[in-house]
C-alpha cells in the first residue's frame, strides 16, 4: 500500500527490510521512517526557533542569543531542556481528553503534511496523486486541534483564542486553496513530485507570470494567516488574551503547540516554494550535471525555503497586528474575490497558451 | 497488515459511533463524531482512494466538524451533561433504529455477491475531473455545473454579506 515505491528511498528502505524479515521488517521499516520524521521536526523546529531569534534581534538592532554554545546555537536545546523539566499542571475542572488530545492533534497534522512534502528527488515518504488537495486537508484538522485546546482549558481566554483561531484559518484556508488551485492549472496534476516535474523548464512563476504573482501575494498572506504570526496573531494576542489558546498549557504541553507553529511556517514555506519556485530543481539548471543529485536537491529546496522563511519572519517585525473586524474584512473582500479573479485569468491564460516558457 | 488496520479502524469507527450517541455531554459527542470521520477517512486511505479521503478530512473533519462545534458552543449549559429522557420517549427511536440495523445486516446477507477478478486500480484526479465533466453515457456534468454554480453563488453571496453594510449606508444617502 503506501511507502512500496520503488523510485523512492523510503520505499526502497520497505521494500528491502520486508524482503528480509518480512512483516516484522516491514513494521520497522515504518517504525524508522517514522524516527526520522520525528527526528527532522525536533531539530527543524528547534533550528527554528533559533533563527526566528536571531532575525527578531537582527531587525531590532540586538544580539539575540548569544551566549550558551557557539553563536548562541544551544540555547534553543537549554530552553527544551527546561520545558522537559517542568511540572505539567493544569486549570481546575479542565475537560481532561480535550486538554490532552489538543496537542497531539496539532502535532499529528503537522508531521502528517511533512510526510507529503519533496524534499528531494526519491525522498517524500508519501506521494499519493492529491498531494497539495491532502495537505490542505490535513491542515485543516491542526484547527480542530487549537480548538480542543481553548475549549479543553476552561478558561474564557483560551476559548476566545480558539475560537479565534477556527474563524481565522477556516476564512483563510478558502485564499490559500484558491491560489493553490492557480497554480495546479499550470501543472496539470496535484501530485507534489507531478508539479515539480512540470516546472523542469520554467519556474511556475515565471511561466504564470501576472496571475503567478498574484496568487504567490494572495498565498503567502493566507499562509502567514494560517499559520497564526504576527500580523495575524489574534488567537494569542498577548495584550488581551494572555497567550490565546495555549494559555493554560505549561511544560511540554506548550512545547508542543509552540514547536508545531514553527513547522507549520516550514510546511507553508516548503508548499510556497514547490508550488511557485520548483522545489528541489536547480536554478537554470546549475548542479544537473553533478553527482550526489539527491543532496543537491535536498540543498536547493532548503535554500529556497529558507528564503521563504526569512520574508515571513520579516513580516512580523514590519507590520502591526489587525483587528479582527480587519482581518475579516481583508480575507472576505479583497483576498477571495481577487483569488476567484484570478483563477479565471489563469484558465484564459492557459487555454489560449499565453504563458512564458524556455 | 491490511487486515489489522482494517479491524483497528472499524474497532474506532464502532467505537466512537456508539460513544458520541450515548455520551451526555453535547461538546464530548460532537467530538467522538469528529473521530469517527476521522476513522472513515483512514479506511479510503487504505483502499488507496486518495481524492475520498482527502475530501472526507476536509470537508467533514475540517470543515463540517468545526461549523457543528461552532453551533454546539452557542447551545445552553454545554459544559454539564445532559438531562437523560424518560423510557417513554426511548421505545420508538429504540424500535426504528434496532429495525434498519436488522434490514441492514439482512440486505449484505442476501446480497450473493459478484467475485472482484479485478486488480485494484488507483483512480487518479485526472479520471475524476474527466469522468465529472464528460456529457456522454454516465458523465456527471450536468449535475457537476449545477452544484458549481450553487457554490460559486454561496461565495459570492458571503462576499455581498461581508460588503451588506456599505450597501445599506449607499442606499440612506
Amino acid at each position: 500500500m503506501i511507502l512500496t515505491n520503488t523510485t523512492n528511498y523510503f520505499g526502497q528502505l520497505v521494500n528491502y527490510l520486508s524482503e528480509q524479515m518480512g512483516i516484522g521488517g516491514q513494521i520497522l521499516a515504518y517504525v524508522l521512517v517514522a524516527a526520522i520524521y520525528l527526528s527532522f521536526f525536533a531539530v527543524a523546529g528547534l533550528l527554528l526557533v533559533y533563527v526566528e531569534r536571531r532575525v527578531a534581534a537582527f531587525f531590532q538592532l540586538r544580539l539575540g542569543p548569544n551566549r550558551v554554545g557557539p553563536h548562541g546555537l544551544l540555547q534553543t536545546i537549554a530552553d527544551a531542556l527546561k520545558l522537559l523539566s517542568k511540572e505539567i499542571f493544569g486549570t481546575n475542572r479542565k475537560d481532561n481528553l480535550l486538554y490532552k488530545t489538543a496537542y497531539y492533534l496539532v502535532i499529528i497534522a503537522s508531521l502528517v503534511s511533512l510526510s507529503v512534502i519533496p524534499f528531494s528527488r526519491g525522498i517524500q515518504a508519501f506521494d499519493i496523486n492529491v498531494g497539495v488537495f491532502f495537505i490542505s486537508a490535513v491542515s485543516s484538522v491542526g484547527v480542530l486541534g487549537i480548538l480542543f485546546g481553548g475549549w479543553g482549558s476552561n478558561n474564557k481566554y483560551s476559548l476566545i483564542g480558539g475560537m479565534r483561531s477556527g474563524l481565522q484559518m477556516i476564512s483563510y484556508e478558502l485564499s490559500s486553496g484558491l491560489a493553490i488551485i492557480t497554480m495546479v492549472l499550470l501543472a496539470g496534476t496535484l501530485q507534489m513530485s507531478g508539479i515539480i516535474e512540470a516546472q523542469r523548464d520554467t519556474w511556475f512563476i515565471i511561466k504564470g507570470h501576472i496571475p503567478a504573482l498574484i496568487a504567490l501575494f494572495i498565498f503567502v498572506v493566507a499562509g502567514t494567516a494560517e499559520s497564526n504570526r504576527t500580523p495575524f496573531d489574534l488567537p494569542e494576542g498577548e495584550a488581551e488574551l494572555g497567550a490565546g489558546y495555549h494559555s493554560e498549557y505549561s511544560g511540554m504541553g506548550f512545547a508542543y503547540f509552540f514547536l508545531a507553529e514553527f513547522i507549520n511556517m516550514f510546511i507553508i514555506s516548503a508548499v510556497g516554494v514547490t508550488l511557485f519556485f520548483g522545489g528541489w530543481l536547480a536554478p537554470f539548471h546549475l548542479t544537473d550535471s553533478l553527482p550526489w543529485q539527491p543532496l543537491w536537491g535536498a540543498f536547493w529546496f532548503f535554500m529556497k525555503v529558507a528564503v521563504f522563511i526569512f520574508f515571513m519572519m520579516w513580516f512580523r517585525w514590519t507590520f502591526p497586528r489587525l483587528r479582527i473586524d480587519q482581518l475579516l474584512t481583508l480575507e472576505w473582500k479583497y483576498l477571495l474575490p481577487i483569488g476567484l479573479v484570478n483563477i479565471i485569468l489563469m484558465a484564459v491564460l492557459v487555454y489560449y497558451n499565453i504563458l512564458i516558457s524556455f | 497488515m491490511e487486515k489489522i488496520l482494517f479491524y483497528i479502524l472499524s474497532a474506532i469507527i464502532i467505537g466512537f459511533a456508539v460513544l458520541s450517541v450515548t455520551s451526555r455531554k453535547l461538546y464530548r459527542a460532537t467530538i467522538y463524531l469528529l473521530f469517527v470521520l476521522m476513522a472513515v477517512s483512514g479506511l479510503y486511505f487504505m483502499m488507496e482512494y486518495n481524492f475520498m479521503g482527502a475530501v472526507q478530512l476536509s470537508v467533514y473533519a475540517g470543515g463540517i466538524m468545526v461549523l457543528f462545534i461552532y453551533a454546539v458552543m452557542m447551545t445552553n449549559n454545554i459544559g454539564k451533561p445532559l438531562r437523560s429522557i424518560s423510557t417513554k420517549r426511548k421505545i420508538l427511536p429504540f424500535i426504528i433504529a434496532f429495525g434498519t440495523a436488522i434490514l441492514a445486516i439482512y440486505a449484505i446477507y442476501s446480497y450473493q455477491g459478484i467475485a472482484n477478478v479485478h486488480e485494484a486500480t488507483i483512480t487518479s484526479v485526472d479520471q475524476i475531473g474527466q469522468k465529472l465533466l464528460s456529457y456522454e453515457k454516465g458523465g456527471y456534468v450536468l449535475p457537476f455545473e449545477v452544484v458549481s454554480i450553487l457554490l460559486l453563488a454561496v461565495m459570492v453571496a458571503a462576499i455581498v454579506i461581508a460588503k451588506a453594510k456599505k450597501l445599506v449606508n449607499q442606499e440612506k444617502n
